[in-house]
């Protein structure tokens, strides 16, 4: 009989001495992201300032350029997730007024803040000085600032990012938001004293482009078969260095370790689960908070993801965009307008398509998300799509991102059962 | 060869028995209630003694519903999505659209011509339009619920009921019955809700005829016919609606019985998974 809970396993399958990278990925992702809350926590006493910004188009190189300390209040929000302390967080904010409606990311940062901004490793996180929205397309984002400047009483910036209308950038945009670059250069200036060095960002992007072009191998990888790589599960701790450290030394080294990782994984024939039997392509970002309950799930029906949106968020690199030491502003300002929840629907759905066909998926499956409407408006509208206009099986199933009260595992599991019974079923009676 | 079909679901517990023909030999039902373990027991033992046979060798038995690991006895689980799938294909076999209307749960299926689930849709998060809606107006009107049906067919001026949710539907109903409203007139426009929300759930997965009407609420002839005309089309109904998912679930169990006996491969399949 099958049982209902299974043992949490944590990654590939082996045998000790026949490998020598396995677990490096998450081991170094993890002593990378502890050195960086702790570069945090000592920031002020060095003198050193900070800038809080979106992952979504961030422009961490150029601000990288005035030496400024990065704060990603998203990357904090699914850290508490995981380590489950959002819950309570999320009912702080909702103490002082925040609705239940709001998007649990911005409650569960505000909560943080409300309770002496420690960071989800413990340590204590830098109070801003300035508040860089480097992507306007989530009004969320907008309103999740203000309500940080209204705190902080620090200076707030918008970066005003176009709408991307079609597959292609118009020159118009690009230079729209390379001017409003300059712009904040001087305001830069005034907060750390430093001056703009274009050399420094030409350094800072080629950083950048390198760890791109490794962290591209390993999503790639997952064309394999079996795949060696999951491409949410697992990419959600790869991905982190790219984020949060793009454009240092340390995340191009760490992606150098990463892919040998997964290139033994090749060799060898290992992958994320024991067996694979089906590939998926994943849209939207996990349920933090159940983050192994919801791969759990999926892992009893041999589940591997392949390719995933929520890998993308950062940027789009497997399709070709590289950050340019050539043409350091100009594609920055690419980077900016290509960010995923800044496509048009059609877009989105065609790219989610092109995944399942290039990594010969066998579903997709979308996780939406309750209180993100940047992610969840049109999901439905996509399922439709993929099942009558390609007819790639599609599962839609619903949570949240941040808050743990709208994870009903019965529900998650019915669906999520139904869904790989009946392609499971077809496939047995195909043969 | 005897085998079974339990099918835990939220509100009651259902149980089929089968012969090796797919002949029904006995039928078990009983209310879910807190103990989920003894509910697919006690259904399972009602079907038993309803057919006044002391021993059985149940040779292979499926669970399904919400509780269907809880089928402690059961050799395997099946979602009830498929069983449901499994059991309307069973009883009309032209029957491409299902949809399900339980205690907490609507379910809109589409099936192709071998019963195989092509597309499902289920409500979320809230259990407007599902038995649990019936069940409130039920209770605040104080009807039992098999005779809501009855009386809402009685009704030539069906009210319009316009809240969407099952708790807050009991202070609406409460408002019309202080106006002087007539009890019959309110609860056809309970029904003709629940028709319009579960019309456009099964929507979703593309209605195609025949429809097969399924689960408790089928019992309903005062939702037989709101959905009917909802849909401007007849629906089937069996006698054993209720019990579809428990009878897809002991179809499925007899093909796995079978192949067990024919030394296929199937079981070693299903132990191999986690």
């Amino acid at each position: 009989m099958r049982s209902e809970e299974t043992e949490y396993n944590e990654g590939p399958i082996m045998s000790e001495d026949k490998f020598k990278y396995q677990g490096a990925g998450r081991e170094y992702q993890k002593q990378l992201l502890t050195a960086w809350y702790e570069r945090l926590q000592s920031a002020k006493d060095d003198g050193r300032k900070v800038a809080y910004l979106f992952v979504p188009g961030n422009i961490a190189e150029f601000l990288r350029v005035f030496d400024f300390e990065l704060v990603f209040p998203e990357v904090n929000a699914l850290q508490c997730g995981v380590r489950k302390t959002s819950g309570d967080l999320i009912l702080k904010a909702e103490d002082v007024g925040y609705s239940p409606d709001v998007c649990g990311y911005v409650k569960n940062d505000i909560g943080m803040m409300l309770a002496g901004n420690i960071s989800p490793s413990g340590t204590q996180l830098p109070k801003p000085d300035l508040l860089l929205c480097t992507y306007c397309g989530c009004t969320t984002f907008i309103k999740w600032f203000e309500a940080l400047a209204h705190y902080y009483d620090v200076p707030l910036v918008m970066l005003d990012v176009p709408y991307l209308r079609s597959d292609t950038i118009e020159e118009e945009d690009r230079q729209y938001i390379v001017s409003q670059l300059k712009e904040l250069a001087v305001i830069c200036e005034k907060i750390t004293g430093k001056k703009y060095d274009h050399g420094k960002l030409v350094e800072i992007t080629r950083h950048s482009a390198e760890a791109e072009d490794l962290w591209v191998q390993i999503l790639h990888s997952a064309k394999h078969k079996p795949s060696p790589f999951d491409s949410y599960f697992e990419a959600v701790f790869f991905m982190a260095p790219i984020y949060v450290l793009r454009g240092l030394p340390e995340c191009t080294d760490y992606y150098r370790r990463a892919l040998l990782e997964i290139q033994e994984r090749i060799e060898h024939g290992i992958g994320p689960i024991p067996e694979e039997k089906f590939r998926v392509v994943i849209e939207g970002p996990p349920p933090w908070p159940h983050f192994r309950s919801f791969w759990e799930l999926l892992k009893k029906w041999g589940v591997c993801a392949v390719a995933s949106s929520y890998s993308k968020v950062g940027g789009f690199w497997d399709h070709g965009f590289r950050h340019d030491p050539t043409r350091p502003l100009e594609s920055i300002a690419d980077y900016c307008l290509t960010c995923y929840t800044n496509l048009n629907l059609p877009m989105r759905t065609e790219l989610l398509h092109s995944y399942a066909e290039e990594y010969s998926a066998d579903a997709i499956v979308i996780h939406s998300v309750k209180s993100c409407r940047s992610f969840s408006v049109g999901q439905a509208d996509m399922r439709e799509q993929f099942i009558r206009k390609w007819d790639i099986p599609t599962l839609l199933i619903e949570s949240d991102l941040a808050d743990p009260r709208y994870f009903q595992v019965a529900q998650l599991r019915n669906r999520i059962d139904a869904f790989f019974e009946s392609l499971e079923h077809k496939r047995l009676v195909s043969v | 060869m005897l085998i079974a079909g339990v099918d835990v679901g939220s509100t009651q517990t259902k149980a089929i028995i089968l012969n090796e023909n797919a002949e029904i030999m006995a039928r078990g039902i009983v209310n879910t209630g807190a103990n989920v373990v003894k509910a697919a027991e006690k259904a399972f033992n009602e079907a038993r003694k309803s057919a006044k046979l002391e021993e059985w060798d149940v040779a292979y038995t499926v669970g399904t519903g919400y509780g269907r690991y809880k089928v402690l006895f059961g050799d395997m689980q099946i979602t009830e999505i498929s069983c449901h799938a499994r059991g309307a294909n069973f009883l009309f076999p032209k029957t491409r659209t299902i949809l399900d209307i339980g205690g907490q749960d609507t379910k809109g299926i589409h099936i192709n011509e071998k019963g195989e689930v092509v597309d499902f849709c289920m409500n979320d998060k809230c259990a407007a339009g599902t038995g649990r809606f019936l069940a409130a107006a039920a209770e605040v009107m104080g009807i039992s619920l098999d005779d809501l049906g009855d009386v809402a067919l009685r009704s030539s001026n069906a009210l319009r009921i316009t809240n969407v949710c099952t708790v807050f539907v009991e202070t609406e109903i409460m408002n019309h019955l202080s106006k002087g409203k007539k009890g019959e007139d309110i609860l056809a426009g309970v029904h003709q809700s629940i028709a319009a929300r579960s019309v456009s759930l099964v929507r979703r997965v593309g209605i195609d005829p025949e429809i097969t009407f399924t689960g408790g609420v089928s019992k309903n002839k005062g939702m037989v016919r709101a959905l009917e005309e909802k849909l401007g089309m007849p629906i089937n109904v069996n006698e054993d609606s209720q019990f579809i998912g428990a009878l897809g679930a002991a179809l499925f169990a007899l093909e796995r019985a079978k192949a067990r006996h024919d030394g296929e491969a199937v079981t070693a399949k299903e132990e191999a998974r986690p």
